[in-house]
């Protein structure tokens, strides 16, 4: 029986782990101004189960879980983290839920049928990710994508019973506001088809591009490059930064009070962008061709970027030359010159 | 006797089941399984060395750091490098700041709420408790979480974010830290001192680390009622539900690793703790056997070099995707307790004389090493020298092999390389839940948990035995490393 529920009542939660390193958990519990538990209150979320927050243990969670599989309690919103683990041979047994003797992918699939709204949170939830790196020997997919494929563990035609498809959070790891917007967006019933990405993105985070605010844009704009890692210049053209092809608001929205990728002095890795875990190429290497990276910032034309690249290599000022090969600033931006009280 | 299988635990990081036998209301044998195997080793097989950096972190999300360091110092062994003092201080201020939110997380998300269950309510310190740890509610959540939050914001000046950060490398920290950044880091670690020492403590670190012996800690109760700190009330609890008599290994081995590595050595010193003494670790003497994993293992256990990954769902004897590491071929626990015996911390060795490894003393030691380690980052961050270099770039060789050991929260944590033609060849890592959580070994011999928690009482008419949560989350485990 399901219960009777009357608008306004709180929306229920439960968030499952399976093929991941629970670090989207982790991330979230640093969410700030306001808190985890303040931010669900405020969006009326009843966290019925999180395997790293709940009392319930053991046989009390199979009772809820029994229960929810029931319909006697209502699932508005199913969040996995880590991807789904199909091997070995499609036997899911690489993840036996502990205590039910069951692949963890039987228990996804039951659920997913019935919940409201189906959440994947993190790279691996929404494409695979990490979890499907090498030649993905365990037979990672995502819910809604396997890599950069449509489909996945729930199919191409899944929809969820709101109508919506999986609305995946992507990123490794997840910025806990990416993951608790989202929460709010959908318990405010106001999200639509058309606020979420090709990939399922909700279009908040992924209408933007790490490019976006990145603090090393002056040295971008020069093709002031670094030669190493520790070097204060554009991380694109030599160490592999991938923030102009990469949807995220990494730089304009602070990681743990004020830090990002590019702000901790390495590349951006696309870790928001399906298939990020093979890239190819090794990570922190621009790959090129004739000495052109292969990679250029997303809808930009060749032609052009090659043009603009070596006007702006031209007129690179020396203090950004300079710059960009060391560990701090050395040469300060001039200054107009001062004249004298009279 | 019947057999009774408990799981999926619930506030421990990861998967986990374990099978109990039981007798006469106690159990008999427990069987420990981690149900999920991911395959990192095999993902990281042909890699360029380099990208170990993403990959390693990657394995775990609680642990990431100590993930990356292990992977950094052991190319930076096969680079013969050494980072420059910055990059060595910068890289154990980051991992310390990891250690610390892990030991605070383990203290008030996954240990504390299981007092707060309806099993205790007849307690006198029930309602206080419940109010206080109960989970998702209780009112240290709304102290706590700002305070681990801010803590955090450390590793956002050192590291860009966390977990899984690109800036631990083996020549030291790709981020060079600035004078006013140096001067944020010890504004933050004031902060944190203040909640530590209103909250947690109710008293300041340098006290709590000059606890030398279990009857000065005794003493120094005695002065702090339960309602004055949440450690105080741990101890409160502790002593009234006996939880030093919960838990003990019936092997006393302890494994450290040796702790923060600097230019003379660790600050926590390593070794082997059996017997009442110290003996010297050596990372030779470390293997893993597989014979009741679910992998395929020809021929006994292996040094990690040597080792191999690769998973059998049918294995014969298997009953987790674990392996079982050895020291010399004996069973050790790992963790924050390890690590304080073997550095020789008086109260802990006290502690482990009078009772051994119980879940008392492994948290105690857990909230030890916070109030130890706060000071001392406080210490590193004023010897960062901005201007100075944070990182030194090195080739890395086509061919070698080096390891990484570091300590992790949970304990020891080793990563085994070996490079050929460019690539990596051969990964193997073993986590600190490796050794604690291991199955049974070739000799049969079962792990530190499936030790610990023979004996365990269970209360009448319980549904999910609470001494055996309580047990198994005094090792604070990580699963999701385990089964990496």
């Amino acid at each position: 029986m399901r219960e009777n529920r009357a608008p306004g009542e709180k929306k229920n939660l439960l968030w499952l782990q399976s093929g991941g390193c629970g670090g989207c958990s982790v991330s979230l519990l640093g969410a700030e101004n306001p808190d985890l538990p303040t931010s669900l209150q405020s969006a009326g979320i009843e966290l019925l189960w999180h395997p790293g927050l709940s009392e319930k243990s053991g046989c009390e969670f199979l009772d809820l879980l029994a229960r929810i599989k029931a319909g006697e309690i209502a699932l508005d919103m199913l969040c996995l983290e880590g991807a789904v683990i199909e091997g070995p041979g499609g036997s899911g047994r690489f993840h036996v839920l502990a205590g039910t003797g069951t692949p963890m992918m039987r228990h996804i699939a039951e659920l997913a049928a019935l919940a409201a709204n189906v959440v994947a949170v993190g790279s691996c939830a929404a494409f695979g990710g990490m979890s499907a790196g090498g030649d993905n020997h365990i037979e990672a997919r995502g819910l809604g994508f396997d890599g950069r494929e449509r489909g996945g563990f729930l199919g191409a035609d899944f929809r969820s019973a709101s109508g919506l498809p999986v609305i995946s959070v992507s990123g490794c790891p997840t910025h806990p506001a990416w993951v608790l917007e989202t929460l709010m967006h959908v318990t405010s019933g106001q999200m639509l088809a058309g606020d979420l990405d090709a990939w399922g993105r909700p279009r908040g985070t992924a209408n933007k591009l790490v490019h976006h605010g990145c603090p090393r844009n002056e040295y971008y704009e020069f093709k002031a490059s670094a030669g190493k890692l520790s070097d204060m210049g554009c991380l694109m053209e030599n160490l592999g930064c991938k923030g102009t092809q990469a949807c995220a608001d990494c730089n304009t929205r602070a990681w743990n009070g004020s830090g990002s990728c590019i702000n901790g002095g390495f590349p951006c890795i696309a870790c928001t962008e399906p298939g990020f875990e093979e890239p190819g190429h090794a990570f922190v290497e621009t790959p090129k061709f004739a000495g052109i990276p292969v990679g250029l910032p997303i809808d930009m034309p060749k032609a052009w970027f090659v043009a603009l690249s070596s006007l702006s290599k031209a007129a690179t000022p020396r203090r950004l030359k300079q710059n960009a090969h060391s560990d701090h600033i050395c040469v300060l931006p001039a200054q107009k010159r001062g004249g004298d009280k009279s | 006797m019947n057999r009774r299988i408990t799981g999926p635990f619930n506030r421990v990081e990861g998967d986990l089941e374990i099978k109990l036998d039981i007798a006469g209301g106690r159990v008999e044998r427990a069987f420990v399984t981690a149900p999920m195997y991911r395959g990192f080793e095999q993902i990281l097989h042909g890699k360029d060395p380099r990208d170990a950096l993403v990959y390693a972190p990657r394995i775990c999300g609680i642990c990431s750091v100590s993930q990356s360091v292990a992977a950094a110092q052991a190319l930076a062994a096969i680079q013969n490098l050494t980072p420059p003092p910055n990059g060595i201080y910068a890289q154990n201020l980051a991992l310390a700041v990891e250690n610390v939110a892990d030991h605070l997380t383990h203290f008030y998300l996954f240990f504390m709420p299981d007092f707060a269950r309806r099993v205790y309510a007849g307690e006198g310190w029930f309602d206080a408790t419940e109010a206080r740890f109960k989970a998702l509610r209780g009112t240290a959540l709304a102290a706590m979480l700002p305070a681990r939050a801010g803590f955090l914001h450390i590793m956002g000046i050192l590291a860009g974010k966390w977990p899984h950060s690109l800036a631990i490398q083996p020549g030291g920290m790709t981020k060079s830290v600035e004078i006013q950044e140096k001067l944020r880091i010890l504004a933050l670690l004031t902060d944190f001192r203040r909640f530590l020492e209103a909250e947690l403590f109710g008293d300041t670190l340098e006290t709590i680390t000059a606890i030398g012996s279990m009857a000065e800690l005794e003493k120094w109760a005695s002065h702090h009622a339960p309602d004055r700190s949440d450690f105080s009330r741990f101890i409160e609890i502790s002593k009234n539900l006996g939880l030093e008599k919960m838990g003990r290994c019936d092997q006393d081995r302890f494994l450290g690793y040796g702790a923060y590595r600097l230019e003379d050595g660790p600050l926590f010193a390593g070794g082997v703790f059996e017997d009442g003494r110290i003996l010297p670790f050596s990372q030779d003497l470390v293997s893993e056997d597989g014979a009741h994993s679910w992998l395929v293992m020809d021929d006994g256990a292996k040094h990690p070099f040597e080792g191999a990954t690769i998973p059998d769902a049918d294995a014969k004897d298997g009953y987790s995707w674990s392996k079982a590491p050895r020291f010399d071929g004996k069973v050790a626990e790992l963790g924050a307790l390890a690590r304080q015996i073997t550095d020789g911390h008086p109260l802990i060795r006290d502690m482990v004389a009078r009772r051994g490894a119980n879940v008392f003393s492994r948290v105690v030691a857990r909230l030890l090493e916070i109030a130890r380690m706060v000071p001392q980052m406080e210490q590193w961050t004023q010897k960062l020298r901005p201007g100075a270099a944070f990182y030194e770039q090195k080739a890395m060789p086509r061919e070698g092999e080096g390891f990484g050991l570091v300590e992790a929260a949970r304990g020891g944590l080793g990563h085994w390389v070996r490079i050929r033609n460019d690539c990596i060849l051969n990964y193997q890592i073993i986590a600190p839940t490796s050794w604690n959580f291991s199955p049974r070994d070739g000799s049969g011999m079962p792990g530190a948990l499936e030790q610990a928690l023979v004996g365990a009482k269970l209360r009448a008419g319980e549904g999910e035995p609470v001494a055996v949560q309580h047990i198994v989350r005094s090792f604070d485990p990580c699963m999701v490393c385990t089964v990496h």
